[in-house]
């Protein structure tokens, strides 16, 4: 009966594996991340695979519907869609990611102190958050944004700052179901330090939800990015985000009703993507519905 | 014709990981006056098979393959739906497990109570809302609800698990239905309030002469209610007969293994108790908890607190099993988690083998938490489910440098010897094992650091009578072999009994009396432990007769 | 529950001064004062504007003097328009945005909430999937987005409804109160869903079930209460992201509301109409909150009772 782990064990199906076969069958959720990859790897090589010039103006052309050499057609300039909508989709997910991981950040941390520590200090803390909650940050963003100048940093500061809030919620709900589990009482009374505890017993288990609120944190981060960019008070140009097209879409929607058009329609397609996936993920992570 | 007569019921149920046969070819009958109880571990059907008579089940999983349910020669698996709601509100009705889930909390009770009289399908016996309000009122009296006409008006929250169980017997029985099928109605309640919810459903049945089916896993619960037994595992039928029958001269092996797992009469073990010589001495030991609530009641929140454990003293002798008795809200928990000090003691003192363990800090405390581990209650949150079975077992051996990186594996291989699991098992995760073998692997966990003293909280409370048998003998089994002091708190008197050299009876925070096993069974000085004692169902129908009719 | 709300107002009065001292100080820290966008001013000029308003005082002299006009209900005059005070402006810009944020709550609560409460009746099939995918449509299309599709639709191609104006031609009210309310729409009808689901498989709708009620009456007198709690307390965010939400819709369609004139102020660096409007809506918002809080709590017994003082 020596004989080394190694050989005779069957190795065990994790929660990951499990929740990882799930997803594979929610045909929409698997929609929504190639999707993403695909936009993903697009905003990258951008710059080499865009067909135009960022700034190619086509004076001569003007603003032309979809064509063979302008698949998206082409703006009042001359410039042609499809290279601005990438261009701008850069910008768009690059504002996206960072905001919403400045949000994580705060939030988690925020949220699993609150949780962890409990009592008075938990109190406290979340009573703060209820009433940052209750605040109209629409009204701080944008002083904050005509203020300070329309400073693409002071976006992400200014974004995250608003979305920590349901973070910070979901991780202290979930760090403090934790906490009363009997196997953190028994990692105590192991004798464990509480840094080991939260490390190797918390942390694992408090991922799932944190990646489901993250996947779904994406898409509100963008849609804030492109409301304030609409309002003039976001990315500003010679920069482009999805929303600044949008809002120059608005103003000519009569005539040349591609300009709004497919800005949106990728916006919208991104959105769906990412709130896809994230359901999708919530639902394979469920405890409730996986197999016991 | 019986009342009911069910023939040949199959409930299949169709899930993602494939089809389960819930109940295979089901068939038995009750008639008016009659009480049929329905036994089974989990898993064998049993709910099942009563919630398909009343199209309880939720569709899309579960389909009806086959059988026949006749009431009164309709056939309750066909119907149409208007039918079978005018079955659910006039002829036949249902308690349920759970009395803190199965009421609305958002309605007076008194509403919930006189539904079935307003919204009566059947036209002509609908009543109006004075005239139920004063039925209802009647029925809760019966049921022994004191001041009825105030309670009416009461939330759901406002009654205790007991009371609550009684208002659902009320709200069942007020259409004077001809069948009442309990499930499982005394498994959560305290055994003293069980004794009572039995008596009381007796009487009424009586009283009314309805037919009852009663579902349990309990032998020792149906011995004194019930007429005739059907005995089930796995969806099928293994025995169906008379209660004498079954219980006193049963031929089938299953049968007989459910009625060998109840532990029963005194522990069999030499007690290896070592006079004078206390391991853990206890004095004076207070925990309260604040009572915090929402900041809702004003502005000056009044400091209120619950006296968990209040002034309590014992010890416990090295080499004993002390088993630790209480009802829910006792207090027992609370006291072996102070004991192990993790719970925060209010006042008093903890001493382990002459060290003052409740006055060293944190840090100082890691030593001795090697000395003392607690199993406990849940098998399902007592385990890490990202971890697997070896990480679990392996983070106390590392942690406490009981091994290192060359011998771990080994001493891991020899912990599963242990606890009787397969090796073959080490890297698979909590969620692919069954209850009584994640219980098993706690076990492990427990043992791992050579501990001299081991609380087990409820270990057995959560796992079925054959498999709680398994884990108890394990249990004494490793006592013996690594030489353990252990204090083994529970509800269950029987279990105790079978494993405990003395006993210690808790309530309400305090100790009620203390004392050998033996003994105190046999001459109880306190009334709570007399109550206690006599409320225990045994499984013999002729005592449990002879009790409830004393009762009554 | 009289001493519940009493706590909270006091409670808020903090948070109204610290949103005060905030965006006083934000405004005062902008580079350049509320003059110097415009045209070219001569020196002589910009001074005598500059004591006019009390801008050449000390930073924290205008900050109590301030405060002590708020206090009197005094929002001061208009840096933009001379002549108009902000309480003017603020009570001439507030009906169409009231009108409007009241609209759009409706449209999303009404239409929310049944698509919610219909969807979870029969979960994972058609009923479900139907409502379901098109509030899916209403979160991920912005109201930017949504309200100029509309008009193009609609307004330009269809002619059905006026695309601007507020109450100058019927119907004209339609469009932005569908478009403001139909992100909130769909996040209701999911936050509804979710509620119905988690109460329908809870025991006690068994129980009424086993009682012979019929589905109707289930889903009425015992599924709502329960189900709809997370709705209501959406309710207070809800109306939070409404104000916030105006400013855009205002600026689509044209309607001289306050969420429009803030946008405007934000710009023109007009300090005291946007502190006047910020404090104005902080306030709604608050107010509003502690009612949504309220009617949650009345919902629960046991928190009723609790509220209440007595056990």
């Amino acid at each position: 009966m020596d004989a080394s782990i190694e050989k005779i064990d069957e190795a065990g199906s994790s929660l990951w594996q499990d929740a990882w076969v799930k997803l594979r069958k929610n045909r929409l959720a698997i929609c929504g991340l190639v999707v993403l990859l695909l936009l993903g790897l697009v905003s990258l090589l951008t710059p080499w695979i865009a067909p135009y010039g960022y700034e190619e103006q086509n004076l001569i052309l003007g603003a032309s519907p979809p064509s063979a050499e302008h698949w998206l057609g082409t703006d009042i300039f001359g410039r042609d869609m499809l290279t601005r909508i990438m261009y701008g989709g850069r910008v768009s997910l690059t504002v996206g990611l960072i905001a919403t991981a400045v949000a994580l950040m705060i939030g988690v941390l925020w949220g699993a102190t609150s949780g962890f520590v409990g009592g008075r200090v938990d109190a406290v803390m979340m009573r703060l958050v209820d009433i940052l909650y209750a605040l109209p940050f629409m009204i701080f963003i944008v002083l904050l944004m005509v203020v300070f100048g329309r400073n693409i940093f002071l976006l992400f500061f200014a974004i995250g700052a608003v979305e920590w809030l349901t973070m910070a919620r979901i991780v202290r709900g979930q760090v403090m179901t934790l906490r009363k589990q009997e196997f953190v009482e028994a990692a105590y009374s192991l004798g464990l330090s509480q840094w080991t505890i939260i490390r190797r017993h918390i942390i694992p288990n408090t991922l799932g939800p944190v990646i489901v609120y993250t996947t779904l944190t994406i898409p509100s981060v963008m849609l804030l990015e492109a409301f304030l960019s609409f309002l003039g008070l976001g990315i500003q140009p010679p920069q482009s985000s999805w929303g600044l097209l949008i809002s120059y879409g608005v103003e000519t929607m009569e005539e040349f009703p591609w300009l709004l058009i497919f800005p949106g329609l990728t916006l919208s397609i991104t959105l769906f993507a990412l709130n896809f996936l994230g359901d999708g993920l919530r639902d394979a992570l469920d405890p409730r519905t996986s197999k016991d | 014709m019986a009342l009911l007569e069910v023939n040949g019921l199959k409930v299949h149920f169709h899930t993602r990981d494939g089809l389960v046969k819930a109940v295979d070819d089901v068939s038995f009958s009750v008639d008016c006056g009659e009480t049929l109880a329905i036994v089974g571990e989990s898993g064998s059907g049993k709910s099942v098979t009563c919630y398909s008579l009343l199209d309880l089940l939720p569709k899309p999983p579960a389909k009806i393959e086959g059988g026949s349910a006749l009431f009164d020669g309709v056939d309750l698996l066909t119907c149409d739906s208007t039918q079978m709601r005018s079955f659910r509100s006039n002829d036949i009705a249902m308690i349920f497990q759970d009395p803190m889930t199965s009421l609305n909390p958002f309605i007076t009770i008194g509403e919930q109570l006189i539904e079935p009289l307003i919204y009566n399908p059947d036209k002509s016996r609908t009543q109006t809302r004075s005239a139920a309000r004063l039925r209802a009122i009647e029925l809760l009296d019966e049921v022994g609800i004191i001041d009825p006409e105030k309670r009416f008006d009461c939330y759901p929250h406002e009654f205790s698990g007991g009371m609550r169980q009684r208002v659902m017997i009320a709200m069942a029985l007020i259409n004077e239905p001809r069948l009442l099928i309990c499930d499982e109605p005394t498994t959560a309640l305290d055994v003293t309030i069980q004794a009572q919810i039995l008596a009381l459903i007796k009487k009424l049945q009586q009283k009314r002469n309805v037919a009852v089916i009663f579902i349990s896993h309990d032998l020792g619960v149906v011995a004194g209610i019930a007429d005739n037994v059907i005995v089930m595992c796995e969806g099928t039928v293994r025995e169906t007969g008379d209660t004498e029958a079954i219980f006193y001269r049963t031929q089938n092996d299953y049968t007989k293994k459910l009625l060998a797992a109840i532990p029963e009469g005194a522990k069999v073990m030499p007690s290896r108790l070592q006079q004078d010589s206390p391991m853990i001495e206890v004095k004076n030991l207070k925990t309260y908890f604040r009572d915090y609530g929402k900041p809702l009641a004003g502005a000056r929140p009044e400091k209120r607190y619950i006296k968990a454990v209040d002034d309590v003293s014992l010890h416990i002798q090295r080499g004993e099993i002390l088993g630790l008795v209480g009802e829910s809200g006792s207090g027992k928990s609370t006291l072996g988690r102070s004991i192990l000090q993790l719970a925060p003691i209010t006042e008093g003192s903890v001493q382990f083998s002459g060290t003052e363990i409740s006055a060293l800090s944190r840090h100082q405390l890691i030593p001795w938490r090697r000395k003392m581990q607690m199993i406990f209650q849940d098998p399902y949150a007592s385990l890490n489910p990202r971890m697997t079975v070896y990480e679990t077992l392996a983070e106390p051996l590392l942690y406490h440098g009981l091994a290192n990186a060359k011998t771990i594996n080994h001493q891991v291989q020899l912990l599963m010897d242990d606890v009787g699991l397969a090796r073959a098992n080490l890297r698979k995760y909590p969620h692919e094992f069954s209850g009584g073998q994640r219980q098993r692997i706690a076990i492990g966990r427990a043992i791992a650091t050579k501990p001299e003293l081991i609380i087990a909280d409820e270990p057995v409370s959560a796992l079925d009578v054959t498999i709680q048998a398994q884990v108890l003998d394990l249990i004494l089994d490793l006592v013996e072999r690594h030489n353990l002091t252990m204090l083994f708190i529970s509800h269950d008197l029987s279990v105790v009994r079978y494993i405990s050299d003395r006993v210690i009876v808790m309530n309400k925070g305090v100790i009620i009396e203390i004392g050998e096993t033996e003994a105190l069974w046999a001459s109880p000085q306190q009334p709570y432990t007399q109550q206690l004692l006599e409320a225990i169902p045994l499984a013999d129908p002729k005592s449990e007769r002879a009790r409830l009719a004393s009762a009554s | 529950m009289f001493r519940f709300a009493i706590t909270r107002l006091l409670q808020a009065v903090p948070v109204i001064l610290v949103v005060i001292s905030i965006t006083f100080l934000l405004v005062h820290a902008a580079p350049g004062g509320p003059f110097s966008a415009d045209k070219a001013v001569p020196p002589e000029v910009l001074k005598a504007l500059e004591a006019q308003y009390n801008l050449d005082q000390p930073l924290w002299q205008q900050y109590m003097g301030y405060l002590g006009d708020v206090v009197r209900g005094d929002f001061g005059p208009s840096f933009k328009y001379p002549g108009r005070s902000v309480n003017e402006l603020i009570a001439s810009g507030l009906p169409a945005t009231a009108e409007l944020a009241f609209y759009a709550m409706l449209v999303a609560l009404i239409i929310g909430a049944s698509a919610g409460v219909f969807a979870a009746m029969r979960p994972n099939t058609m009923q479900d999937y139907l409502p379901m995918s098109a509030a899916m449509i209403g979160i991920c299309m912005p109201s930017f987005l949504l309200g100029p599709l509309l008009v193009l639709i609609f307004g330009i191609h269809l002619e059905w409804v006026p695309v601007s104006g507020w109450g100058d031609a019927p119907g004209d009210k339609i469009l932005p109160a569908i478009t403001l309310g139909t992100g909130y729409a769909a996040y209701i009808a999911r936050l509804s869903r979710g509620g119905m689901l988690e109460i329908l498989s809870q025991d006690y709708i068994r129980t009424a079930r086993a009682k012979g009620l019929s589905e109707s009456l289930i889903i009425t007198k015992h599924a709502l209460r329960g189900g709809l709690i997370p709705v209501i307390a959406f309710l207070g965010p809800a109306f939070a992201g409404l104000v916030g939400g105006s400013f855009v819709v205002e600026t689509i369609f044209q309607i001289p509301g306050l969420g429009r004139f803030y946008v405007q102020a934000a710009f023109n660096r007009d300090y005291t109409m946007i502190l006047g409007t910020t404090i104005f809506f902080a306030t709604l918002i608050i107010v509003f909150n502690l009612i949504s809080d309220m009617i949650a709590i009345w919902l629960n017994p046991k928190l009723r009772q609790q509220g209440q003082g007595d056990n």
